[in-house]
């Protein structure tokens, strides 16, 4: 186990990381989910070893690891560049890390060609990296990872510079690769439709600050403050200021927003309430919640459209089913479906985790 | 502005392409209508950089024409063709000035200070960076750089085109949406003509009235978003478009019934001829109904994806891919029925047109 | 950044310190001691104290020595950089021709500076050399043994040639890391050849220029082997540069004391203009940040 206890780390008067504590468990998968500088790659410098945290400590199964140089620690690490020896062939490249721990010939034949198999690079063994493609030689930079077979492997955006599709295909098979092997597992991304589609658990991270751990659908659904209800949506949240008074949210034209069942007993105060993209509606699903808003932008991916709409000068944006033209500048009529609101304090903490007032 | 005509473009970058494999484009015909939104997309080496930049001039066809409102520019330089482009890495003049990037293209021109003044003013605030106006180009974010290119583009008002080559691909996904919306708006103000290269679906889709997709080298498929993801020609327009792609299913033909193993579904028509070759049904996983009746299928697994949920099953021992939604349920014997509205059928991988009815 | 902390790396520098306090700062404990004293051999020494720093800041010929010295690096400087941008700009970037031209550059630079100054004394006499006989034959009255300008624009010559590969070299790895895409862009945006260079190649290559201008200029100013080769410091003084006056002083006059303080005030000065010539250089970069 993987155990980071009040790391921070700061670089001449700035802080890079704050104050943060995770377990990760072997054969987890991890995601770090945030944006650019939010804190990722130094974060998992520190798990690596690569950089020392100016307070706190990393513990490998409740070993402080601090002192421990990088080479003798059980890292494998995965860039978002394809990074290859490119003078060797992909078999080479996989079998270097047993090379250099001083395999025999037969063990390294047989994992190297088992890592082939899994990451489907079986045809190209004999290639050199550059004749391949991206997506096959950022695979064989995961199999020179995983032949290694250390504890902990960390990948850094390692499909950010691969086209769309082929991301689409690593995507649904790394977890069956992580599955396969025990080690604890970190991949780090900026994007919120990654981290669900490799499910395990997910770190948000916000200004070096871990705002939630959990398994990742249980972030995304119930997220325990609004930065990591905005880090964790894509397309981008939609919120707005609310005074809850008795029983509903007020709101200025409608007959406001029943507060949920579930939150019926948070004292009467000023709320943020967020909703996603596809809470937005044109039609009531059951219990929506009717505004109006003006239509700004529509884009339409052929199967679903997105159409942004300013509500009393907030931008928020909606993404239904199917095609709609809407005309821009006209008024609709949508319907916010309350099942699903997400309500936030002053503090911008969830109104799920509060003591109910009786 | 400009209605761009490519005629019978074909471009190796090798000096005596042996065969058609040497061809990067292997034949292109389009015209790209003056004001026009489109997208090129398709996946890494598909040639579709190949076409920006040979619009741009910066390459010059092996074999074809470019022409700008009539007029051949096939052997003008890049100079000469009065086009904006924005790079996927942000070109941003680090020395200079916000401002005096935005200037750049103009004086370059000898555009009086005063016109370049109020041009770059106007570009400035409509952009949202006028508080950046007077701060060095070198220290301002990727997306911000990525505007000045973008801006460079704009301050002239009388480019013929503005090409795109990836422009999102470093910046974090919800600054992309900012930038995209921001994208359409100028387009709608100015009326640009505007191509745009990339591997996304998502970004060329919403972006573009019209799409061309490439593969290989050829266009397969020209249309609106909604006619890719309805109607794609092309078995690899069905894949790469939509995410998870179309399912396909290996069938027979009687009549207007396609057998698929012991299972059978209901064309909406009959081809116009007997078909000839491989034949496949295409159905996308959002048309395909998940319930108690129709063809059995057994579930592999289920990816909750947040806002829906992927069921990956088995129909008759072929793959298929089932969207749900984020609160359906599963029931115990699963069974699935396609949209007859939405089923496609191929001939080694190229569409049949069903008729009506006989 | 700091890298993985481990105090066991210090041992191994522990060498490479050793070797310096050996190489420079024992020998250089040396010339400070001589410099405050004086001899007349058999190893008698007096207490002198700063009289021969006196002696040297107000002597004509340490003066005439320097400016000769600050003229030869201010106008070596001022041909070899342009004149290496100018070459690395229009170096091949692709090709066959990519490898050959580099070849060609390094030469010079694996010269010994003796052989150069050999080279160029044979290369430059009005008898057999190829320089001296073909200006000969065209008239000119060209003789680097009495002719003091001729001297010194043989000494530049040989220099510009000896050196500036190497501010070729360094601008040309500055060019080749600029992404295709600027020059595109800078097509798309219209700018002339000269926008080209002022606002794109100049800002890339400005780190590796200031090196090459830093390297030059030190090198420069302590040039020693070429001229002696050459001219050895004449015709009269007309080329003795402050290192071969140091030269003349300590061996050929046997004053050690005056020679000591004399490079002091030497190494003094170049310490001085490198930290004056980085931060102006570093600075420019960054100001308005």
């Amino acid at each position: 186990m993987l155990e980071l206890r009040d790391v921070s780390k700061i670089v001449a008067g700035r802080t890079h990381i704050s104050d943060v504590s995770l377990q990760l468990e072997p054969g987890s998968l991890n995601v770090l989910l945030g944006p650019t500088l939010a804190g990722k790659t130094t974060l998992m410098r520190l798990m690596a070893g690569l950089d020392q945290p100016t307070s706190g400590s990393v513990l490998m199964d409740g070993r402080d690891q601090a002192g421990v140089p990088v080479q003798k620690r059980s890292v494998a690490m995965v860039y978002q560049q394809f990074i290859n020896y490119p003078a060797l062939t992909v078999y080479e490249n996989i079998a270097s890390p047993l090379r250099v721990a001083g395999a025999d010939r037969a063990t390294i034949d047989r994992k190297v060609r088992a890592a082939a198999e899994l990451l489907r690079l079986t045809p190209y063994l004999q290639r050199l990296p550059l004749e391949l493609s991206g997506g096959q030689q950022q695979r064989t930079a995961i199999a020179r990872a995983m032949v290694k077979e250390a504890r902990l492997v960390l990948l850094d955006e390692p499909l950010a510079n691969l086209d769309y599709k082929l991301r689409e295909e690593l995507r649904a098979e790394l977890p069956r690769i992580f599955a396969e092997s025990g080690a604890i597992f970190v991949y780090a991304t900026t994007e919120p439709a990654e981290a669900l589609l490799l499910g395990g658990n997910t770190a948000t991270l916000s200004e070096g600050r871990v705002t939630q751990f959990g398994p990742t659908i249980g972030v995304f659904r119930n997220p325990a403050d609004l930065i990591t209800a905005r880090t964790f949506s894509d397309p981008p949240l939609n919120t707005i200021e609310l005074e809850k008074r008795g029983s509903r949210f007020v709101l200025e034209g409608t007959p406001g927003i029943p507060v949920p069942g579930r939150l019926a007993g948070i004292a009467d105060a000023s709320y943020t309430i967020a909703f996603r993209p596809h809470h937005l509606s044109l039609r009531d699903k059951g219990g929506g919640v009717p505004v109006e808003a003006r239509v700004v932008v529509t884009e339409i991916t052929g199967s679903e459209s997105f159409i942004h709409v300013d509500y009393a000068g907030r931008r928020w944006v909606m993404l239904e089913e199917g095609i709609h033209r809407i005309e821009l500048g006209e008024t609709v009529r949508l319907f916010i479906d309350a099942r699903h609101l997400l309500v936030f304090d002053g503090a911008g903490r969830s109104a799920a985790a509060m003591p109910m007032a009786a | 502005m400009a209605r761009i005509d490519v005629k019978g473009l074909r471009h190796a970058y090798t000096d005596r392409p042996a065969s058609e494999a040497d061809y990067a484009l292997r034949r292109v015909d389009h015209v790209f209508e003056d004001g026009g939104a489109y997208a090129l997309l398709g996946p890494s080496g598909c040639g579709k950089t190949t076409l920006l930049n040979i619009i741009s001039g910066l390459i010059r066809p092996s074999e074809g024409a470019i022409l700008f409102n009539g007029t051949d520019v096939t052997d003008l330089p890049t100079e000469a063709r009065n086009i904006a482009q924005v790079f996927q890495f942000p070109v941003v003049y680090d020395t200079m000035t916000v401002y005096d990037n935005l200037a750049f293209p103009l004086r370059n021109r000898r555009v009086p200070e005063e016109a370049v003044a109020r041009r770059v003013r106007e570009v400035i605030a409509m952009l949202g960076l006028e508080e950046r106006a007077n701060r060095r180009a070198q220290g301002l974010t990727g997306d911000e750089k990525q505007k000045i290119s973008l801006g460079r583009g704009l301050v002239r008002a009388d480019v013929n085109a503005i090409l795109f080559d990836e422009p999102l691909t470093v910046i974090d996904p919800h600054l992309k949406w900012a930038l995209r919306t921001q994208l359409k708006e100028m387009h709608r103000r100015f009326g640009h003509t505007m191509v745009y290269v990339t591997h996304d679906q998502t970004e060329a889709l919403t972006f573009a009235d019209t799409v061309v997709v490439m593969y290989e080298g050829e266009i397969v498929q020209i249309g609106t978003p909604e006619e890719l993801f309805e109607r794609p020609r092309h078995t690899f327009v069905g894949y790469f478009i939509g995410s998870p792609g179309m399912n396909l299913l290996p069938a027979t033909l009687d009549g207007t019934t396609a057998r698929l193993g012991s299972q059978a579904v209901e064309l909406p028509g009959r081809p116009a001829m007997q078909p000839a070759g491989r034949l496949q049904v295409g159905i996308r996983p959002e048309f395909v109904r998940l319930g108690r009746e129709g063809m059995p299928v057994s579930i592999g697994k289920v990816e909750d994806v947040g806002r829906k949920k992927i069921v990956r099953a088995k129909l008759e021992g072929e793959d298929i891919s089932v969207v749900i939604d984020e609160d359906a349920e599963i029931p115990a014997e699963p069974h699935v029925t396609f949209d007859p509205a939405h089923l496609n059928l191929y001939a080694d991988s190229w569409r049949l047109e069903l008729g009506a009815r006989p | 950044m700091n890298k993985t902390w481990n105090n066991k790396a210090w041992f191994l520098v522990l060498p490479v310190l050793a070797l310096v306090a050996f190489s420079a700062v024992i020998p250089l404990m040396t010339v400070v001691n001589y410099s405050v004293q004086d001899t007349f051999g058999n190893n008698v020494f007096f207490w002198a104290g700063t009289e021969w720093f006196e002696e040297i800041l107000h002597s004509d010929r340490f003066w005439a020595a320097m400016g000769r010295n600050l003229v030869f690096s201010a106008v070596v400087l001022a041909i070899e950089v342009p004149l290496g941008i100018f070459i690395a700009l229009n170096m091949p970037r692709k090709g066959w021709g990519v490898p050959v031209c580099l070849v060609l550059m390094a030469l010079p630079l694996l010269i010994p500076f003796n052989v150069v100054g050999t080279i160029w004394q044979v290369f430059g006499r009005i008898d057999i050399g190829l320089l001296g006989r073909g200006l000969y034959a065209l008239g000119l009255d060209y003789n680097y043994v009495n002719d003091p300008v001729d001297a010194w624009a043989t000494i530049v010559l040989m220099d510009v040639w000896h050196w500036t590969s190497l501010v070729v070299l360094l601008c040309y790895a500055g060019l080749v890391s600029i992404p295709d895409a600027y020059y595109q862009a800078a097509k798309i945006d219209g700018a002339s050849r000269w926008a080209v260079f002022r606002y794109i190649q100049l800002p890339k290559m400005h780190r590796v220029l200031l090196i090459a201008i830093l390297l030059r200029f030190m090198d420069s100013f302590m040039i020693y082997t070429e001229p002696f080769v050459l001219t050895g410091g004449g015709p009269g003084n007309t080329t003795t540069f402050l290192s071969i006056d140091l030269v003349k002083l300590a061996i050929g006059e046997f004053n050690l004391g005056e020679a000591a303080a004399m490079s002091i005030i030497y190494f003094l000065i170049i310490l001085l203009m490198s930290w004056v010539f980085y931060t102006v250089m570093t600075n420019y970069g960054t100001e308005k940040r």
